[in-house]
């Protein structure tokens, strides 16, 4: 190894992750697409000053079963230390549902029963170095936590408390997004491993628990189509390559950073790409937000006042654009030369 | 012994069974799913026109199938249809959806299974011989032998699994092109799509399709010859997972000049999808209509966590066009959740339902599989044989792809042939066969859409309003297979919404009628070919048969050990517990 290398203050970690929450398993699939860096970036030991990652989750593992398993039962009983503990899916409400279970990872060897995920998070959540809610379900209760829903479904920090603090002193780390963006996660994860290793200081998050350097700006504030919004030139339907907040963007009020950042490797995205922003990194999502395809209420007020003096920053702009369309007057093809140029100034 | 939860699936699932290690077969099996969160119970009531932004939650290796399958039956239910450009923007989001999902799947997932890893602790015999066999396509794909594809499996270290990994981002890449953002759309309307349609946007898709044909090409033999070595070297193997063959496909990829949305003309414009549905029994085309299809569809209970509707009130009692409507088809479903305690030995034991299809020249309810939704888009498409594109043919045994040049490879015609089994095999085989489907039907997509840009037709979305009352369904094919949405609006609110993705068909549980689900039905019975005794026994061909049909459900598999002995609980990082029950 080169000398640059550093020593970590932890030189192992185990990633228990459990997406067995009321989820869709969309937050790991979307893990795997990320770049930046890549899952098997970390898992090979690619970037430098990591610790080694053993990643236990259900998708990716090789093991399966109670092979798989294994891992969540020795950390449970405090044989696997360090590790960090991943949780997807809104957490059920299991107090409501007399014998049955809602969700449920593994069986109980004693019992046979199915035990459920509230109960892992009972047992592992406090022996944590550092637990991460990822995903809109998982962060804040999501969509299977919409009214009407029969589970009582709700977010991790409603059920472990907003104030908890795991072993390794750490608030819930909250990584909201339906699903997760891939680099969101994986920059995240990556804070953490480094401040596993002693690298870096504690996480930045803000009060709803989420990084503060990925969710500080509104959609809007790194939207490309913000320019239509300031001229007051809006679409109206979806065939229009127009601000989208006439016909459901709620962009302007969500802490989201995907306009500015894409999807994944710059591609794709929402309202810049053409699809409307509902809001699905937000606490209040989804119900806050329907019917997605509405003009959210506030958008009437501020669309109106841009309307006034847009319509007149847009023509006058227009003026300015023809006349920057066109080319100075001394290039030409012809036998004068009528640039300005005076060889005899020196 | 047990495993729980299966690892490599989306979801989780449970298979229970009991096992003769004396006669190397498995004697029962039970399936069982432990996750509930109930969308047709949360959607009533809300706005019809948020359903494929909820909807798409489902699932998050698929909810973009269930967000289009949405549309569809959105579409239906306000009487509209999205202009040509937009169906076709439409069809390269779900075409570049399965070239991401199967390689992903296949590679990244199933083929854990048969990686040098994974035969080592299962059939060392086997590798021993993989080392020396070599593989047929070598000048094609590169691996001299079976047991270096074997090899370039193995996770997170083997050469292939790395690339598939890179060619998941990339085809995922073009899926975000059409429809914004991977798994849950954001360009995705009823109506059409917001995706902007310059010619840059074609370009920045073709490119990049290009950029994975190598892959495809390369992918195709390198299945065929590992599969082909099974059947070789297991004399025996293709019986592995195998069952009656009753396979269901939907449909996939609309033709805008034959769709208008309309039920009553339901059956044409559903023959004309680039991927023909259909019901395969026993080798026969039983159907190719989607209204027949549509009206057999019943919901059953019978080991369900769930109270009967047999008492709620009927939604739709005749479809429009003045057929009968049965009380347990999804239009008049009542979802009523009941949890409760599992009873894996007479009573009910999971949160799926059981889907059947009824057969109405035989009286059955048939427990259709999709094959991991492949195998059955490619039999269907093969036997119907309507598909002619150039890129891909139908000839009524079999299906042509035809791919391009590409980078390293010349321009190459694959044919998937109809097999002889609903297998373990065949049905990861078709996985892999369909990802170069998709890709030269991507080609195809893509010439149309160019022509409509070229042409000036730029218009993606129509407009429309949402009627007081109305009903609509959705037949598409995810990546796992049929797929359908059944939407009933009363008051211009949603009334009634029953999603019915392939794993509730491929994982359900024993119905009324006693009849096992396809899973329960594909392991029961089987030849056990793995080496390992029941100390330590992986049971890898049920892994891989439970694996081949794709589940996307929680999982567990309790195994039973014949004579009736059950294994004590050891608490070791290698073996797992047994239960009774």
């Amino acid at each position: 190894m080169s000398e640059t290398t550093t020593d970590t203050a932890v030189d192992e970690v185990h990633i228990l992750w459990t997406s067995e929450g009321m989820s869709c398993d969309g937050d790991t699939v979307s893990v795997t697409a990320a770049s930046q860096p890549s899952l098997e970036e970390v898992l090979l030991g690619l970037v430098p000053g990591l610790p080694k990652v053993r990643l236990h989750n259900k998708v990716l593992a090789a093991e399966t079963g109670s092979d798989f398993m294994a891992a969540f039962h020795q950390a449970a009983e405090g044989g696997l230390r360090p590790f960090v503990f991943v949780v997807e899916g809104s957490i059920p409400n299991e107090k409501i549902n007399g014998e049955g279970y809602w969700t449920s990872m593994g069986n109980d060897p004693v019992t046979g029963q199915p035990i459920t995920v509230n109960q892992w998070i009972d047992r592992l959540a406090p022996q944590a170095w550092a637990v991460v809610a990822i995903g809109t379900c998982a962060t804040y209760g999501g969509i299977h936590a919409m009214a009407g829903n029969p589970t009582g479904s709700m977010g991790l920090g409603d059920y472990l408390g907003h104030d908890f603090r795991s072993a390794g002193g750490l608030p819930i780390v909250n990584v909201p997004g339906c699903p997760v963006q891939p680099d969101n996660f994986m920059e995240t994860l990556t804070w953490l491993l480094y401040q596993a290793a002693g690298l870096a200081p504690m996480i930045p998050l803000d009060k709803q628990l989420r990084p503060t350097w990925l969710f500080g700006k509104t959609v809007h504030e790194g939207c490309d189509r913000a320019g239509y919004y300031e001229q007051g030139d809006f679409a109206k339907d979806y065939n229009s390559p127009k601000c989208q907040v006439k016909v459901g963007c709620w962009g302007p009020v969500v802490n989201c950073n995907v306009p500015k950042r894409g999807w994944m490797g710059g591609i794709g995205g929402c309202p810049n790409v053409g699809g409307i922003c509902i809001g699905c990194t937000m606490p209040g999502f989804p119900d806050k937000f329907m019917p997605f395809m509405d003009q959210p209420p506030g958008a009437l007020v501020s669309s109106t006042a841009t309307g006034a003096y847009g319509s007149l920053i847009r023509k006058l702009r227009g003026i300015t654009n023809r006349t920057v369309n066109k080319e100075p007057k001394w290039r030409h093809n012809e036998p004068e030369l009528t640039s300005g140029y005076q060889p005899e100034q020196r | 012994m047990s495993w729980d939860p299966i690892t490599r699936i989306i979801g989780n699932l449970g298979i229970y069974t009991k096992i003769d290690f004396n006669n190397n077969e498995v004697v029962e099996c039970k399936s069982t799913s432990s996750l509930f969160r109930g969308y047709s119970v949360f959607m009533r009531g809300k706005d019809p026109r948020d359903s494929h932004f909820i909807t798409s939650r489902i699932c998050g290796i698929c909810g973009d199938n269930h967000a289009t399958c949405s549309v569809y039956a959105q579409n239906m239910a306000y009487g509209i249809k999205t202009p040509p450009l937009g169906e076709w923007i439409i069809n390269l989001g779900e075409a570049a959806e399965y070239m991401f999902d199967h390689t992903l799947f296949q590679d990244n997932l199933v083929f854990v299974d048969y990686c040098e890893q994974i035969v080592k602790e299962t059939n060392p015999s086997l590798l021993r011989r993989a080392e020396t066999t070599e593989a047929p396509h070598a000048d094609v794909h590169g691996y001299r032998t079976i047991a270096d594809i074997m090899r370039a499996f193995n996770p997170f270290t083997g050469a292939m699994y790395r690339e598939a990994l890179q060619v998941s981002r990339v085809t995922r890449e073009m899926f975000c092109l059409m429809e914004g953002r991977h798994v849950h759309p954001s360009t995705l309307y009823p109506g059409g799509v917001g995706t902007v349609a310059t010619p840059q946007l074609f370009t920045d898709y073709l490119s990049r399709l290009l950029r994975v044909l190598d892959f495809i090409k390369k992918v195709v033999p390198v299945n065929d010859d590992l599969f082909d070595f099974f059947y070789e070297a297991l004399p025996g193997y293709e019986e592995v997972g195998r069952r009656r063959i009753m396979l269901g496909c939907w449909g996939s990829f609309q033709d805008p000049a034959v769709v208008d949305y309309d039920y009553r003309t339901m059956g044409e414009w559903g023959r004309g999808m680039f991927v023909t549905p259909g019901i395969v029994l026993d080798g026969e085309l039983r159907t190719t209509s989607l209204v027949d299809i549509n009206l057999g569809i019943r919901i059953l209970l019978g080991s369900s966590y769930y109270d009967d509707w047999q008492n709620e009130e009927i939604f739709v009692s005749h479809d429009p066009l003045g057929n009968p409507v049965d009380r347990r088809h999804p239009w008049n479903q009542t979802t009523l959740p009941k949890p409760q305690k599992r009873d894996l030995a007479d009573g009910n034991y999971s949160w799926v339902m059981s889907p059947r299809w009824y057969d109405d020249r035989t009286g059955d309810h048939l427990a259709l599989d999709t094959g991991g939704g492949a195998l059955a888009r490619l039999w269907t498409t093969a036997l119907a044989g309507i598909v002619d594109t150039g890129f891909v043919r139908a000839t009524g045994h079999s299906v042509e792809i035809n791919l391009p040049k590409s980078t390293l490879l010349p321009e190459m015609r694959f044919e998937w042939k109809v097999p002889q089994w609903s297998n373990t095999i065949e049905r990861n085989r078709a996985r892999i066969y369909f990802i170069a489907y998709s890709a030269a039907m991507a080609f195809h997509f893509l010439d149309k859409a160019m022509a409509e840009v070229r042409a000036g037709r730029t218009k993606v979305f129509t407009d429309f309003d949402v009627p007081d009352d109305a009903i609509g369904c959705g037949f598409h094919e995810a990546v796992r297979g049929v797929l359908s949405h059944h939407m009933v609006i009363r008051d211009g609110k949603i009334a009634n919404y029953h999603p019915y993705p392939p794993t509730p068909w491929n994982a359900s549980p024993r119905d009324s009628y006693g009849t096992p689900g396809p899973y329960e039905d594909a392991v029961q019975g089987m030849h056990i070919f793995e080496e390992n005794g029941p100390e330590n026994f992986k049971g890898i061909d049920i892994m891989r048969t439970v694996r081949s049909f794709d589940p996307c459900l929680p999982c567990g598999v309790h195994m039973y050990l014949g004579d009736g002995k059950v294994l004590k609980q050891v608490h070791s990082p290698t073996l797992g517990t047994s239960v009774s029950g």
